[in-house]
């Protein structure tokens, strides 16, 4: 959970902060794996929270990720833009002022709206969790949290929502092939060998190519856990898998996004 | 006072309610008793009454009035006789039988008489002699009566009525008696218990129960009040416990980081050192969040809540998960790891506060032992008095028997990991992850290194 908010001025390259993505990374971006985003440009995210520095500052840093940002600062208003426009994303607190953030996503499900929702809360235990993916939540992210974890996760729900409109039994990022089917890996012309566990890191990673995704975000994922390994599990498996993909090829395809996570690239 | 209070107490209510359905037992019970014995007694003078008169009917029918009148005086001869005879004329003279005159008794619908012997010697007790009889009239209106004398049957049952009269007193005094006696003693027992209530109320909050050890439903009463009282005393003290280490390690890095950023205001110029100290604080910080949400998920582990929702985990499977989880990081750290699965247990818990707790465990373990030890993660169920078990040993360091009680306090690290990083909450959380799921946390020395093992109650699931 380590990262955070950096200025526009950019980091180090590959460093993926607000400010620097619109600019860099994704011009930066083959267009072998545009088909993978949802979306041309930025997406259209609901911001839906009452404190005003909080929404302030995520309402910034979305923006300059270059996504296009409308903030309700209560349960009522939220409900009534979420209702009213078309969205990508919704990120909704679950504690709000008139209407608590639970019941306003229930409201939007009971009313066949199907846009992707991201909840954020206070509240961190398990219990909680499970409430808010059952009321109709897609993710569910702890406050506080580091704003990289957070646009990794509004980004993957957007690509989650197109993804979920293709059926697909092939997965391809430059000449790295998956077939889901055969459970066979191909890069190029060689067939790469995976273990079980590395076959579904990488289709997680390639079904989010071009995104960053945290390493919670492949614990939940991948192994279905939600907590943070205080040791570097997930980095040692990610490097594994780096091995058998990029090692016989001049250029890598998994990138270390630093202070965030990573991110597969053609 | 006191006695109405012992008036208005369930018991005393309940005592009462058993002592009127005994005495009903009781009073059945003394009615059959009279039914066969003085009821008995009274069928059988009919019976002998009837034996009689059959015997009579006989002779008459043979040898008429004549031969009636001789075997009248003949068995009114027999001395200490308590039958009675008479025979007498259609002008009631008698001509045979022992007693003196025809009673002067009415008759009922089926002939039988209850009247006095007038000429019979009066009793000790001056009471006088009943007597029971049949009369018939003969053809030609001679009068016959054929009777027993009921003094002796009636003496029995006046006896046999005392004694039951007796029994009954003795029984409602008995029964009243032990009433009130059971019922003072468990009221004594709840004053006892409420007592210590107010007590603890009051402040003296190491007050206790007492518990006589006989197992009843007071005792378990007790003993469950006790055991209440511990657990709000445990969480009290870790509560107290959980404030200060707060105050300690959470304000100290707080400081840190304060004193950092304040320094950097006064001191740094450029910006590189600016985004260099700036990093510094997202990591501080990053650190404090993390031992908060450490904390809060003790919280919830020790609240207890989760139970409601607890499902059935297979033991086996979360531990196959988690050393496919940690495999390639132990190997990186140049460890052996070797996953020992010897059953497949189900116990009732959370999967993802077990998966925390084994993960707790194995990042110990990876963190403490040395290169080129080993980590071994073992799953064995039910057996040799004990419940599932999975346990993470390796071979570091270990950790003192002496010390193996206060490592699971929060924030507590051994002097000699300070150096390594962690928080001092990790065994803290498995401890109250073991403590949600009803299990044992045991630690033991694996020669070298330290073996944790969480041992479930061997309730299996339904």
């Amino acid at each position: 959970m380590s990262g955070g908010f950096q200025g526009p001025s950019g980091g180090p390259s590959g460093d993926r902060m607000p400010g620097n993505r619109g600019a860099g990374d994704r011009e930066g971006d083959p267009p072998g794996d545009r088909p993978f985003f949802g979306y041309d440009g930025g997406m259209k995210i609901l911001v839906i929270e009452d404190d005003a520095q909080a929404a302030a500052y995520m309402v910034k840093g979305l923006k300059e990720s270059g996504h296009v940002v409308d903030h309700a600062s209560d349960g009522k208003d939220g409900l009534f833009m979420a209702g009213s426009e078309a969205y990508d994303v919704l990120i909704v607190d679950r504690m709000l002022p008139g209407r608590d953030g639970l019941s306003v996503v229930e409201i939007l499900r009971g009313a066949g709206t199907e846009t992707p929702v991201l909840f954020l809360s206070a509240l961190g235990s398990v219990d909680d969790r499970v409430r808010g993916l059952r009321a109709g939540g897609d993710d569910y992210l702890t406050k506080p949290y580091a704003f990289s974890e957070l646009l990794a996760r509004v980004e993957a729900l957007g690509r989650r929502k197109s993804a979920a409109a293709a059926t697909t039994t092939k997965l391809q990022v430059g000449d790295l092939e998956m077939d889901l089917l055969s459970r066979k890996v191909k890069r190029g012309a060689k067939q790469i060998d995976l273990l079980p566990r590395e076959f579904r890191l990488l289709e997680y990673l390639m079904r989010h190519a071009g995104n960053v995704v945290t390493r919670t975000m492949l614990l939940e994922s991948v192994w279905d856990y939600h907590f943070d390994p205080q040791t570097n599990v997930i980095d040692v498996h990610v490097a594994r898998l780096r091995q058998k993909i990029d090692r016989d090829f001049p250029t890598p395809m998994i990138h270390t996004v630093r202070g965030a996570g990573y991110c597969l690239r053609a | 006072m006191r006695d109405f209070a012992l008036l208005r107490t369930t018991t005393f209510r309940v005592a009462l309610l058993y002592l009127g359905l005994f005495l009903a037992s009781v009073l059945v019970i003394l009615g059959m008793i009279y039914w066969f014995t003085a009821g008995f007694i009274e069928r059988q003078t009919d019976e002998t009454i009837a034996a009689e008169i059959a015997g009579l009917r006989e002779q008459y029918r043979q040898r008429r009035l004549p031969g009636l009148v001789e075997v009248v005086n003949a068995r009114s001869a027999t001395p200490r006789t308590s039958t009675l005879y008479l025979v007498t004329t259609p002008t009631y003279t008698p001509l045979a039988g022992n007693l003196s005159a025809w009673p002067d008794a009415q008759p009922d619908p089926e002939g039988w008489i209850t009247f006095e012997i007038e000429d019979a010697p009066v009793n000790n007790d001056g009471s006088r002699h009943d007597a029971r009889a049949v009369v018939f009239t003969l053809p030609g209106g001679y009068h016959l009566l054929v009777g027993r004398d009921t003094r002796e049957r009636q003496q029995f049952q006046e006896r046999v009525l005392n004694a039951l009269a007796w029994a009954l007193l003795l029984t409602v005094g008995l029964g009243a008696a032990g009433g009130v006696l059971i019922s003072r003693n468990v009221m004594h027992r709840i004053d006892a218990i409420n007592r210590t209530t107010r007590q603890i109320m009051s402040g003296a909050l190491q007050e206790r129960m007492t518990v006589q050890g006989n197992g009843d439903e007071l005792d378990q009463l007790a003993a469950n009040l006790n055991a209440m009282l511990d657990q709000i005393e445990h969480l009290m003290v870790g509560m107290r416990q959980v404030s200060d280490s707060v105050a300690h390690d959470l304000r100290t890095p707080l400081t840190r980081l304060r004193s950092r950023l304040e320094i950097t205001l006064v001191e740094a110029g450029t910006e590189d050192e600016y985004r260099a100290a700036i990093q510094d604080a997202i990591g501080e910080a990053d650190r404090l969040l993390g031992i908060f949400s450490a904390l809060l998920s003790i919280a919830e582990a020790e609240a207890g809540t989760l139970q409601r929702s607890f499902q059935q985990v297979p033991l086996a499977d979360l531990a196959r998960q988690m050393a496919d989880l940690y495999e390639p990081a132990a190997e990186e750290a140049g460890l052996g790891f070797e996953s020992d699965i010897r059953a497949e247990p189900i116990v009732l818990g959370n999967q993802q506060l077990l998966a925390q707790a084994i993960a707790n465990l194995l990042d110990n373990a990876l963190k403490y032992a040395p290169e080129g030890g080993r980590v071994t993660l073992t799953v064995t169920g039910i057996g040799e008095g004990r419940g599932p078990c999975v346990s993470i040993a390796d071979s570091g360091p270990g950790i003192p028997a002496e010390q193996r009680e206060s490592v699971l306090r929060r924030f507590v690290r051994l002097e000699s990991s300070r150096s390594s990083p962690g928080n001092g909450l990790g065994l803290s959380l498995v401890d109250a992850v073991a403590r949600l799921h009803g299990a044992r946390l045991e630690m033991d020395d694996n020669h070298p290194g330290l073996i944790v093992a969480i041992v479930f109650p061997r309730i299996t699931p339904g």
